[in-house]
């Protein structure tokens, strides 16, 4: 892994961050609202917000088709968010970014437009054990319905990938190797330029399911080398209906399309087409336009913090958790790695508690947590745990909002075991 | 945090009522929640139209576990057609708590359970459509 040699960067300053969104001014149950949930989605910036009330204001139109001003405006302000999410990846081209409606979209893009012709009988695909469903399943409707066979690489009981058992699978030649960067539940890191290089050397393709990356941490699909990465919009301070696929280019123009309909097509007959070029040849249909707008400008604003700070934010705010908490919490037991291997989720159990219990003793005190299996339920089986609850953490989160968790335990651990 | 963790359901969740196996049940049924890993399985026992013993034993969240021990309650040395005629909404009066809709499914649990308990031991057929 590459060592950080430039100075540590200016830290964040979470409290001027917070100014910037307005939900997080409100109270639940008489309490201020501390929002621990941005893994599941994150809360959006003023100026996303207001992006999206100017679009419809002042620029909505459908792109793409008009000659008209504002369908001008509006396709220039699309075009260009593609832009601005490529740059915060370091694609090399814009048109290798493909918007979706999210990351599990993009994942179904792949396995449909690449997997049908790619994957035959017996074909293996490697996954891990710990990805989120939106990694599995579509894999596994693809391998039932083309006879191809599905391996993982499993975890230490501390959520390390086994890269030694990752070798051994490779020498099933598997035709894709696919693993998140960072896991929802677990926050484990994974060595993503490494099994990019190993599973190259052992031909096969390479998906990054970035969903818990990109929101969080600088990320450059070009320095990882793999074929395709994926993330959602929602999650990194974008509205809900955003979400992009990147591939090479060379891969995507192979590619059949996903979807067919309008805009994807150069030419229509009655009874063949001519695709379009990559990336519209993937976007069929009137797009969720404001929503990949409102993305463009939540990239512009997590640009300004600087990704690399906002992974320092977030590192000091997990080793503030994953100390504190077992110190004041009694009982409480921590999934995962140590915080240096982990980004900013924190997976946990109050013994002799619920975590649905314990959210919903959370929530009464303005305390918002996930509980349940987080859609990795294959990772929680692995760990003999029926359900969990995870803090997550973003820009906007403070050692406040920590501590307020915390206390918030206490109660809960007050109330049910006396 | 008084209105849903009432003190009876915490003391039903800590000490569970009827919470045991039954020698030689009528009927047996194991309900889960997947999703949240709540599961119980409920047994009962009929003799000359009555409940004459119930039991059940799980894990889970204190709503879904509290929910079953006060079910069990209500509907033992019952005769059947009156289990039977008992309605998920009597449950919620059970309960006597305000449940959001993400903890339905917790607290409806048991009553689902017993639903295919009267299924199996022949007394009231499962309604298979929705609603």
């Amino acid at each position: 892994m590459a060592t950080e040699t430039r100075p540590a960067p200016v830290p964040l300053d979470p409290v001027a961050i917070r100014a910037d969104f307005p939900i997080l001014d409100q109270e639940v149950n008489g309490h201020r609202l501390v929002f621990l949930d941005s893994a599941a989605s994150s809360q959006k910036p003023l100026a996303v917000i207001e992006a999206l009330d100017s679009y419809y204001r002042h620029d909505n139109a459908n792109v793409h088709r008009g000659i008209y001003q504002l369908s001008e405006r509006a396709t220039a302000a699309y075009e260009g968010a593609r832009v601005k999410v490529a740059r915060l990846i370091n694609a090399p081209n814009p048109h290798e970014i493909i918007w979706t409606r999210n990351a599990t979209e993009s994942i179904n893009l792949v396995a449909y437009a690449w997997g049908r012709r790619a994957i035959g009988r017996g074909d293996a695909i490697v996954l891990t054990e710990m990805e989120h469903h939106a990694n599995l399943v579509p894999w596994q409707i693809l391998a039932q319905e083309k006879d191809g066979d599905l391996e993982f690489i499993p975890i230490t009981d501390d959520g390390i990938l086994r890269l030694d058992v990752f070798d051994v699978l490779l020498r099933l030649k598997p035709k894709l190797v696919a693993f998140t960067h960072v896991s929802n539940t677990l926050g484990t890191v994974n060595p993503v330029e490494e099994l990019t290089r190993r599973a190259h050397e052992a031909g096969a393709l390479v998906l990054v399911d970035g969903a818990q990356a990109v929101p969080h941490m600088p990320v450059d699909v070009q320095a990882i080398g793999c074929d395709f990465y994926v993330f959602s919009g929602h999650k990194a301070l974008g509205p809900t209906g955003s979400g992009v696929l990147w591939g090479r280019r060379e891969l995507l123009e192979a590619m059949p399309p996903f979807l067919g309909g309008g805009d994807m097509i150069r030419e229509v007959h009655l009874r063949r087409s001519e695709w379009n070029d990559v990336p519209w040849k993937f976007e069929a249909g009137t797009p969720d336009i404001s929503a990949q707008i409102g993305l463009g400008v939540a990239v512009d604003y997590l640009a300004a913090l600087g990704m690399d700070r906002l992974r320092e934010h977030e590192h000091r705010l997990t080793a503030y958790a994953l100390d504190m908490l077992p110190r004041e919490v009694p009982g409480i037991e921590i999934y995962g790695p140590p915080a240096d291997q982990r980004g900013g989720v924190v997976a946990f159990n109050l013994s002799g508690i619920h975590p649905h219990d314990v959210a919903q003793v959370l929530d009464s005190y303005g305390v918002a947590i996930r509980a349940g299996h987080h859609c990795t339920m294959p990772l929680h089986e692995r760990l003999n745990l029926s359900a969990t609850a995870r803090a997550s953490f973003q820009a906007y989160t403070t050692t406040e909002d920590i501590d307020a968790l915390a206390v918030a335990l206490r109660e809960a651990d007050r109330l049910f075991n006396g | 945090m008084d209105d849903l963790y009432r003190d009876y359901i915490l003391e039903h969740y800590r000490r569970p009522h009827n919470f045991g196996v039954l020698d030689a049940p009528t009927a047996s049924y194991e309900g889960a929640n997947p999703l949240c890993g709540d599961r119980i399985t409920m047994q009962l026992t009929i003799r000359d139209g009555v409940v004459a013993e119930v039991g059940f034993t799980g894990r889970g969240c204190a709503i879904s576990q509290a929910s079953a021990s006060l079910l069990t309650d209500e509907i033992k040395g019952k005769p059947v057609d009156e289990v039977a005629g008992f309605a998920a909404t009597d449950l919620l009066d059970l309960l006597g708590i305000e449940i959001s809709p993400a903890r339905l499914k917790c607290a409806m649990l048991s009553f689902d359970s017993l639903q295919h308990l009267l299924d199996d031991a022949g007394v009231k057929p499962l309604a298979r459509d929705a609603g």
